[in-house]
């Protein structure tokens, strides 16, 4: 039910996931915010359980930071990054598998576009991606993306085919989902460009 | 299939030679010196004169454990490595489970609590290592804590561990030790305990000041350099005072 979708630009990558928390019939909130932070120059868009959601991100993101404290500060690329998730992925599908579909995407200096975008399923395929989406949004946007991405574009380029990809599952898309989390991966960090309901409201 | 003989057992009179037998191969490592200040901790090592043909950047004495923490031992320098290890990956499970940085006490008592396990375990011999561990605590004051073969920590304002002349330097630091240091000064006393060991000069020396947040800097040799030079104008000035009054 969750709606998780990316698109890489010149010098970053742009997550968009919808802020909804819900099982069965019932709502628990609607600021949720499902794009993890991995490291200092990448997240992770999850769709799936929020349990595992929280295992799997904090998981990953511990584990970041011990390789980075254990190799004299050296950072993992995305590239890297990307392929740990997978094997993470791999070796608990046949113990007990993390029930998630992720879009990672982060920054590297040395990539040729900066920014780079790896979609993951929850059974460990990985594919590096210029935009992807998870789940009943990806028959909504994947036409949208397609049309609308372009080799070099900047940030607010990103951005406006992102908000057309919400506009669009706002109009047709049956549930209705009506708070979005924007996050934008670029040389800085990691930043929230926009959040329609704030995830630190309690 | 374990492992069921101790290796380190009492003799009659009460000693666990392994451990006093770690105690001295921490004795035969280089000198490590900590001095807390009023905000910021220094730690001073020394760096043994290295071969010609190595890469001096690989030889790492003052590691980060955690974000907030830093460490600097004396002793076997591949028992440190395991050790260091095991603390890092400590230090990012309590994050992960109690989604909050451990404090620096925490990782001492950690650190500690596993050097005793390998005292009374069978098949294994005690860490040949000391350690100085460096940062804040919650209240954002500087800590120092130091750690031994035996398992024991504790909280210093300043110490030394490690190097043959660890008690004389201890006398030094007791001397001149002072509350409330600023951080030029901390620096200044950690060069000064150094100096009575080491060959003059910045290249036999790693300074690293804790400054609040847990934040480390590794001390530019230039600088270590000019800090150097002061102490030993400071001394040749005191020594001609003292001859020149005997006149």
């Amino acid at each position: 039910m969750d709606t998780v979708f990316g698109v890489s630009y010149k010098g970053g990558v742009v997550i968009a996931t919808d802020q909804v928390n819900a099982r069965s019939i019932l709502m628990y909130q609607q600021n949720l915010d499902k794009i993890a932070e991995l490291s200092s120059h990448s997240a992770m868009g999850v769709s799936g359980p929020n349990c595992d959601l929280v295992n799997f991100s904090e998981y990953i993101s511990k584990n970041l930071a011990l390789y980075e404290l254990s190799n004299d500060g050296m950072k993992l690329s995305t590239h890297a990054q990307a392929n740990f998730c997978r094997g993470e992925l791999a070796k608990a599908l046949r113990k007990g598998p993390f029930q998630v579909n992720v879009i990672l995407g982060g920054y590297d200096e040395n990539v040729p576009n900066g920014g780079s975008l790896y979609i993951m399923d929850y059974l460990g395929s990985c594919h590096k991606v210029n935009y992807g989406a998870q789940g009943y949004a990806s028959n909504f946007t994947l036409s949208i993306m397609d049309r609308d991405w372009e080799e070099g574009m900047n940030e607010e380029q990103a951005v406006k085919i992102v908000e057309h990809c919400i506009r669009e599952l706002n109009m047709r898309f049956l549930l209705n989902q009506s708070n979005f989390i924007i996050k934008v991966v670029d040389k800085d960090g990691v930043r929230t460009v926009k959040a329609d309901s704030d995830p630190s409201d309690n | 299939m374990s492992y069921d003989r101790a290796i380190t057992v009492f003799s009659p009179d009460g000693h666990l030679f392994q451990v006093e037998y770690a105690m001295e191969a921490v004795r035969r490592g280089s000198t490590a010196v900590g001095v807390r200040g009023k905000d910021c901790v220094v730690l001073a090592v020394e760096r043994r004169a290295l071969a010609k043909l190595q890469d001096p950047r690989t030889i790492r004495k003052i590691v980060s454990i955690d974000e907030r923490s830093v460490l600097a031992f004396a002793g076997l320098t591949a028992d440190a490595r395991v050790l260091i290890n095991k603390t890092r990956v400590e230090a990012q499970s309590y994050r992960l489970t109690c989604e909050d940085a451990p404090s620096v006490e925490y990782l001492a008592r950690y650190i500690a609590r596993t050097q005793q396990k390998y005292t009374q375990r069978g098949g294994v011999r005690p860490f040949g290592i000391a350690t100085l561990l460096a940062g804040f605590s919650e209240e954002g004051k500087p800590v120092l804590y130091q750690t031994d073969p035996a398992g024991t920590h504790s909280e210093w304002k300043a110490q030394v561990i490690g190097g043959r002349n660890a008690k004389s330097l201890r006398e030094f630091l007791e001397k001149n030790w002072e509350e409330g240091m600023e951080e030029e000064k901390a620096v200044r006393i950690g060069v000064q305990a150094l100096l009575e060991v080491v060959d003059s000069g910045a290249k036999n020396m790693e300074i690293c000041v804790v400054r609040t947040g847990g934040k480390k800097e590794i001390m530019k040799e230039e600088d270590v350099d000019a800090i150097v030079k002061d102490i030993e104008k400071e001394a040749e000035e005191g020594k001609s005072k003292t001859s020149s009054s005997d006149e």
